[in-house]
Parts: C-alpha cells; structure tokens; sequence
C-alpha cells in the first residue's frame, strides 16, 4: 500500500459522522485510509432528519443511532469507535443512553444542538459521562450571536461555561472551522483547561491554525474531519509546513485523543498499538 | 499540464487580520504547492469606491513578481469612466479582470453588468466574479452584502458573448447556472473548485462527472483559505476520476483572447 496522504504516522479523527447512506459511509472509510485515519471516533445522529430533526432528535431515533453505530464500531473495532448521541433534553433517556453505550463499547458522548449547552440539563449527563471517564464532543456555532433555525445556540463561551461546572470531564468544543466568528471562540474558551478544540469543519480560513495554536496550544487541539474530509487534510498540511515540532504534531494527530478518551479506546487500532499508546 | 492559480488576491482584508498577504509570500506558497503561476487581484478593492488606485497599486507591486504573479485589475461597471480600468488591464498584461456586482449593489438585470460582459469580451479578457469571500456564518455585521446570485452569472453569460470565471461556487449555484445556460453560454463559463466539498459527499467529484472536468478551474482563494484545499480535493477525488484534467487558466486566457473584437 502507497505511503498515506498525511504520512504513516497515527491520525485519530475524533469528530466523525456514520448513518448516512452506504454509500457516503463507505466513501468515508476510503478517503480515510487514503489520508491515512487509523481511527474514526464518530456518531450518528437520529435519523439524519428522517423521522426528528437532526439536531432535535427524538428518544427513539437517539436510540436507532446509536445501534448503527454500536454495530459498525464492533464490526471494526480498529479503525472505528462510537461515540453514544444523547438529546438532554430527554435527560432520563440521555443518562441510561450513555450507560448502556459505555457498556456496548461507546467511548465517548456526542452533543448535537437540542438545548444550550450551559443549560442545567446538561449536569446529570456530564454527571455520567464523568462516572465513565468519557469525553463529552458538543456541537458549537462559534460565538453565535442569535438564533438560528435547524439548532439551539451554544458557542465556546456557553461551553466554558458548563467545563467550569464539571472539571473531571474532558470536553470536545467541536468544528473550530464549521462555522461561525472561530476568532472569539479563542479567547473565550481560553481559560477553560478541560475543554479541547476539534479542527474539523468545512472552514480553512488562514491564520486560524495559527491562532488556535497561540490561544490554546497543540496540547488542547484535536485534528478531525467532520463531514469535509478535503479541508481536514489540507489542514494537516497546514500544520506540517507553520513549523510545528514533531510532538506537537502527534499530539494533535493522536496523542490528545488517546489522553482524553478512556484507557484502552484504541487498544484495536494497530497504528495506536504500535506506539504502545493504546 | 501547467497549474495556474485563477483565484487569489494580495492585500488586506476589511474584516478580519489575514497574515502576511503580500507577493513575497504569495510567491513563495504557489512555489511551494506546485502552482507554476497565480492571477492575483487587490482584496481590498471589492469594497473600495473606486477601483482606481487599487488597480495602480496592485500593478506597481507586483512589477518584481511578473514572472509568475499576474495582476488582475478591478472593474466597477457603473463607476465613471470605468472603462479606463479594462485599457488599463490591457497595458498591464492583464489575463483577466475581477468585478464584485454584489458588494457595489449590482443587481442582476443591471445594465452596467452588461456593458461589462460586452467590454470584456471585446477586450479578450476573462471576467472574474467572486460568490463569496468566507462562510456567511462567520461575517461582521457590517458585511451586509449577499453571496452573488445565479441570475448575475446567467445575465452575463446569457447576454453576453464574455468568458466568465466564477470562484468559490457552491454546488448549488454551479447547477443552477450551468443546466440554467445554453451549451454555447456553458462552454464561456468556469467554477473555481475551492468552494466544492470533496468526499464523503463529493461534490466535487459529482460535478466533473456531470458538468465535465473542463468546466472546472483551479483556484485558491488565498489570502483567506488555505492554499492546501484544492489540492486536497484532487488528491481525493475518487479513484476512477483520479488524473482527471481541469481547465487550464491558460486555456481560458487563450480562448477569450481569441474571441477578442478590438
């Protein structure tokens, strides 16, 4: 097999999306090995907007998701792991999603936009997530200002928020580039030591690498793809050539996530194993 | 095949701080990522009065970079005496020009977007619309002007015998304007593929497959975007399009040179 895309080194995408069409799904997969992504952590949403909408999704589409996704992380469990999708809103239906996830293998919690992320509703769930060492990924719009149809608001000053609140949970502030003012998003999570960035999302301004860099540091940054695999490697290639060092690099290629995720998460990804970081 | 970069600027952007966007730079990035030549444009002209003194400048800044950074001069259509700006591109060498009908408040049956289509034309310089400078998510809120609209591309392309690029499209308006066109129209018609998604949802590749490979055009958008994109997007195209040949900017300056009436 020819040297991947990004190189040979581990590539964790730790903002992946399944449930989308066999066909998407495996395109997914290709271009991923082409990049060279050991592993896609990833979720699935409801019904993609079929039965609830995707970021509102209803307890029995919650559930019906998070099966799919179970069911394809055992089938390949080295180069996938689920993530289990809960809607605080159905706060009840959240908590024992997650127990049952963690127990089927999920190994983190994914937060679409159902409900303000500083919201009170979302402490039994950060409760259980922390009960299980998971990482809690929420769905941001960076600083956004107003609302917007499809999806409740939530931005990185909203997320600092509720990290202050739980400190033992590792958060995934997601999509740093999927859209929205990503320059105050900064800032305001500045502070915030629990609470990483995701790379992903369809944006590639210059200077936002950089300035996550500055703010945050590669030790709070996390490489990921979410539905725009094109701009995740563009962005890897970004960062090899603005001068980071070789651990730098790894750190948010892999070893961010493999610190953050609970021990033995990648234990099936063999690039993972082969550095005796699994 | 020789890749040139159809869709870049130099200068700075009103908006927000864009590192270093400067011909040194821009020079040093194409040599980097394989781009043998870029059409380069002055950012901030989109949004000055007159196009003027953009124009003189981005031609006397990249005087030292003439062998490979080729300005592309501004034209703002309703503007007096616009038309000293299309002499202007031609003593300068210009391939092409840049024009911004929204952020000037062009609407789509406006007459002076013709009378830019028609000069161009007769010029034999290709016209360069841009759809959008960044995600409309992330705009200040004195960024009030919208993304250009299908029915500007078709009123050009339609009205007049111009050959157009438009960059960084989405899939949507490529569609709406290419199956919205006559095939003579299409075949005066380019999308910029910085703005198209690759896998998984492909966009990108969904396009060559049914607009063809040859009605695309590699483009940037740096300063703004990365230059990495593109690039990565070809390299992800799916294996059966892998190697599949884009137009050429230098194609497209010839073709339009080649219809040139004055």
């Amino acid at each position: 097999m020819s040297t991947p895309l990004a190189g040979g080194t581990p590539l964790v995408d730790v903002h992946a999306h399944f449930g989308r069409g066999a066909g998407v799904d495996a395109r997914r997969l290709e271009a991923g090995d082409r990049i060279g992504v050991s592993c896609h952590v990833a979720s699935i949403l409801g019904s993609w907007g079929g039965t609830s909408p995707t970021y509102f999704a209803s307890p029995d589409d919650v559930t019906r998701g998070n099966d799919v996704m179970f069911a394809m992380a055992d089938a390949d469990p080295g180069r996938i792991r689920a993530y289990v999708h809960v809607n605080p809103n159905d706060t009840a239906h959240a908590v024992t999603e997650i127990t049952r996830g963690r127990a089927r293998g999920a190994v983190g919690v994914k937060v679409a936009a159902a409900r303000r992320c500083d919201d009170s509703l979302l402490d039994p769930i950060c409760d259980v997530a922390a009960e299980h060492h998971l990482p809690v990924l929420h769905h941001l719009w960076q600083h956004r200002t107003r609302h917007w149809p499809g999806q409740d608001i939530s931005d990185a000053a909203d997320l600092s928020r509720l990290a202050a609140r739980h400190p033992s949970v590792q958060f995934i502030a997601a999509h740093i580039s999927g859209g929205g003012d990503w320059q105050h998003s900064l800032p305001a999570a500045a502070d915030a030591s629990n609470l990483l960035f995701d790379l992903s999302g369809s944006g590639c301004d210059r200077g936002m690498l950089d300035d996550c860099l500055e703010w945050l540091g590669p030790q709070r940054l996390l490489w990921a793809a979410d539905v725009t695999l094109c701009t995740a490697l563009a962005k890897l290639r970004a960062l090899d050539v603005i001068g980071l060092g070789a651990d730098d690099l790894a750190d948010i290629r892999w070893r961010n996530a493999v610190r953050i995720f609970p021990p033995g998460a990648f234990v099936a990804t063999a690039a993972i194993r082969r550095e005796g970081a699994a | 095949m020789t890749r040139v970069d159809v869709h870049c600027w130099i200068g700075g952007y009103p908006w927000r701080h864009v590192p270093h966007p400067e011909p040194a730079v821009l020079r040093r990035v194409i040599e980097r990522e394989g781009v043998a030549e870029a059409w380069v444009g002055h950012l901030p002209s989109a949004w000055w009065r007159d196009p003027a003194h953009g124009n003189a400048e981005l031609v006397e800044t990249l005087k030292p970079f003439a062998s490979d950074l080729r300005a592309v001069p501004t034209v703002r259509p309703d503007w007096p005496h616009w038309t000293n700006q299309i002499d202007a591109a031609l003593r300068a060498g210009s391939p092409a020009v840049r024009a911004y009908p929204m952020q000037v408040g062009l609407s789509a049956d406006h007459p002076a977007l013709l009378d830019l289509g028609h000069a161009c034309a007769a010029a034999g310089l290709v016209l360069i619309l841009t759809t959008r400078f960044e995600d409309a998510r992330q705009r200040h809120l004195l960024d009030s002007a919208p993304d250009l609209t299908a029915a500007h591309v078709r009123a050009l392309a339609r009205g007049t015998a111009a050959h157009l690029i438009v960059a960084a499209p989405s899939r949507a308006l490529v569609e709406e304007v290419h199956w919205g066109c006559s095939p003579a129209e299409r075949a005066r018609l380019w999308w910029d593929i910085s703005w198209l998604w690759g896998p998984p949802d492909d966009d990108f590749a969904h396009l060559i497959r049914t607009i063809g490979a040859g009605r695309l055009v590699f483009g940037t958008g740096w300063p703004l975007r990365l230059m990495q994109v593109p690039r990565a997007s070809i390299d992800l195209l799916p294996v059966d399009l892998i190697g599949a040949e884009l137009a050429s900017g230098g194609e497209i300056e010839r073709r339009a040179k080649g219809a040139a009436t004055r």
